[in-house]
């Protein structure tokens, strides 16, 4: 039965069924709600913790001891929090910990302000924090799909012993949408062979992030990307519409693709092939489904809410074989359906077959 | 024979890895370590304990206190402790944390456990100097004492005072037990081992936030020898940090 829900309180209650042990979290808007939601959830199903902490730093720092203690933990914030969580995801990278984290994306830069962007997006995707890491980030499009991705992340995590961010914007979190619920999970605490448990009856184990040899410590890193190149290999999820017979496709993930699926609607209506490309892990990024449309496609036009960091991604991507254009809103504006369709009409280009004769040409013009 | 008629009287607590420490001769660290140790035998939590390591020169404590460990961010391990202690109610954890760790980048973290009485047990090593680095100011070193970045001594005026941690976490509704404590002559080390066993047996019975504050030398940092460091925390210390009880609550007083 669908219900209808707010994105932040959607995710949460996502999060529960999918069997959050444990959550961590600091108030900030617009993911306020996610808090205030486990606040009061988590306490009333026993066993499970909710903690309000002192700051960004201290929550994700408990995640982290969270994540060594073997719990299915999470914790959630928006752009400026997450800046702040960057040393601890680090930490919880190299120490090969699984955890989530929700960012619901904000102005900025700086304090900025409460309205959605996706300007967080080289802060996910290309690591974060300091060393050589990817965080696997997932970019629902809605609350249905924000809740779906939510409810397997935890197992997401646990299969890398990695990070997962949600990634999403101020849109998603706010908006209230229809969606079905996943059912709420038992789930059975497996050993996972890590865990610091206490030492009874087994060797005892250590997690840390130090390793002084440099040897040791490229040992480390060559796990990690080793990892990495798993995650890439098996992990890459996106969404392609009428891409078939497109002669421009549009790039956009979050709730810029919902607006860009509007624009193509009516770029459709008015006999333009035009097509979307939704990335849905913006991490590891499908670049190898965009190099093959690159093959046939021509013109690509990524919609973004920032100045234009997706759009380095698909530039790589299809490595000059297409022009790629980009329409990017900032400041938490939001790009509205017809702004894409100008800047369709400004870069479709021509069709061979379709264009006109001279003479067809002098006849349109006397028509 | 000689060996029936003498038993052992002294031997490395089974808790104490069997290596060598990595820290400088003269430093305390090491007998702190083997507090701990001879406390997690004697209560026989070993296989209950988790330990989080910290920023500094007790960064690999992992490589000595023989029980599941990790490694946090520097400062931040009041944070990780609670996320284990809040997943693991049942077992026991503790954090070993310097005076840069504890007092300056992780100040936040510490006073915040503090006010939670977040039934955790942290062994805070003040030493009055950031000693893994080489020796700069911490926010304990006194004033005037000379430090490779307060090179003319440390002044008040422009460099602050040190934070007497124990009388400020005494201040926290959520705390228990803060005492102040020294290992600076054998009488010393007794009562800093019987402060570390109360501040263990504090968690084990749920009674809240627990902190013994251990005044510790560096002799290397300090620029003296191991003997003159010790009488520099008796002489010096002491003075600014004065050892005692800061905060016991009606209910620890009540354990026996």
């Amino acid at each position: 039965m669908k219900e209808l829900w707010k994105g932040n309180e959607a995710i949460a209650e996502a999060a529960v069924r999918a069997g959050l042990d444990a959550y961590f979290g600091y108030p900030i808007t617009p993911q306020t709600e996610l808090l205030e939601y486990l606040s009061a959830r988590l306490p009333a199903l026993g066993k499970r913790v909710f903690l309000q902490a002192e700051s960004e730093l201290a929550a994700i720092n408990m995640v982290y001891g969270a994540a060594c203690a073997g719990a299915r933990t999470m914790t959630s914030s928006s752009s400026p929090g997450f800046s702040l969580m960057q040393e601890g995801l680090s930490y919880i990278a190299a120490s090969q910990v699984p955890c989530v984290v929700v960012d619901v994306m904000r102005g900025g830069p700086g304090l900025g302000n409460l309205a959605p962007t996706q300007a967080d997006y080289f802060q996910m995707t290309k690591g974060g924090g300091h060393g050589d890491y990817h965080p696997i980030v997932l970019a629902p499009a809605s609350v249905q799909e924000a809740v779906d991705l939510m409810y397997g992340a935890f197992e997401l995590a646990e299969k890398y012993r990695t990070i997962v961010i949600l990634a999403i914007d101020g849109n998603i979190g706010q908006m209230m949408e229809p969606v079905e619920l996943p059912p709420m999970r038992e789930r059975n605490k497996s050993d996972f062979g890590w865990e610091l448990t206490g030492a009874r009856g087994r060797e005892r184990r250590i997690i840390t992030s130090l390793f002084l040899k440099p040897e040791e410590l490229e040992h480390m890193n060559t796990a990690l990307q080793t990892k990495d190149q798993a995650v890439r290999a098996n992990e890459v999820r996106y969404v392609e519409r009428l891409t078939e017979d497109a002669d421009l496709v549009l790039v956009a993930f979050g709730s810029a693709a919902r607006i860009s699926q509007t624009a193509l609607k009516q770029a459709r209506a008015n006999g333009l092939a035009v097509g979307l490309f939704r990335p849905i892990t913006l991490y590891p990024f499908p670049d190898q489904a965009l190099a093959r449309l690159s093959e046939r496609v021509n013109q690509f036009l990524v919609v973004e809410m920032s100045a234009g960091q997706m759009v380095e991604d698909v530039r790589l991507a299809v490595e000059r074989k297409a022009q790629v254009h980009l329409l990017g809103k900032m400041g938490g504006l939001v790009p509205m359906p017809d702004e894409i369709l100008d800047r369709i009409y400004a870069h479709m280009p021509v069709r061979e077959e379709a264009a006109l004769t001279a003479e067809e040409a002098l006849l349109a013009a006397y028509l | 024979m000689l060996n029936e008629t003498l038993g052992v009287v002294y031997e490395r607590p089974h808790t104490l890895t069997d290596v060598i420490t990595h820290y400088c001769p003269g430093c305390t660290h090491g007998v702190i370590h083997r507090l701990v140790a001879e406390v997690m035998q004697e209560l026989d939590i070993q296989h209950e304990t988790i330990g989080v390591a910290s920023v500094g020169c007790s960064v690999f404590a992992y490589n000595y206190l023989d029980c599941d460990f990790c490694e946090a961010a520097h400062g931040r391990a009041p944070a990780m402790a609670t996320g284990v202690k809040r997943v693991h109610p049942d077992k026991i954890v503790f954090t070993y944390q310097g005076d840069g760790d504890l007092a300056s980048i992780g100040l936040a973290e510490i006073v915040h456990a503090a006010s939670r009485g977040e039934n955790i047990t942290v062994i805070f090593v003040n030493n009055g100097v950031y000693g893994m680095t080489g020796g700069q100011m911490a926010p304990t070193t006194l004033p005037g004492m000379k430090t490779t970045s307060s090179q003319t001594g440390r002044d008040v005026v422009t460099m602050g005072f040190p934070l007497r941690m124990s009388e400020l976490l005494a201040t926290t509704g959520g705390a228990s037990y803060i005492v102040r404590r020294s290992v600076h002559d054998p009488g010393h080390i007794n009562q800093t081992k019987k402060a570390i066993k109360k501040a263990f047996q504090v968690q084990m019975h749920g009674l809240g936030f627990a902190l013994v504050e251990i005044l510790s030398s560096c002799p290397v940092n300090w620029g003296m020898t191991a003997h003159d460091a010790l009488d520099y925390i008796k002489e010096k210390m002491v003075t600014y940090f004065p050892l005692g009880d800061y905060k016991i609550s009606d209910a620890v007083k009540a354990l026996k």
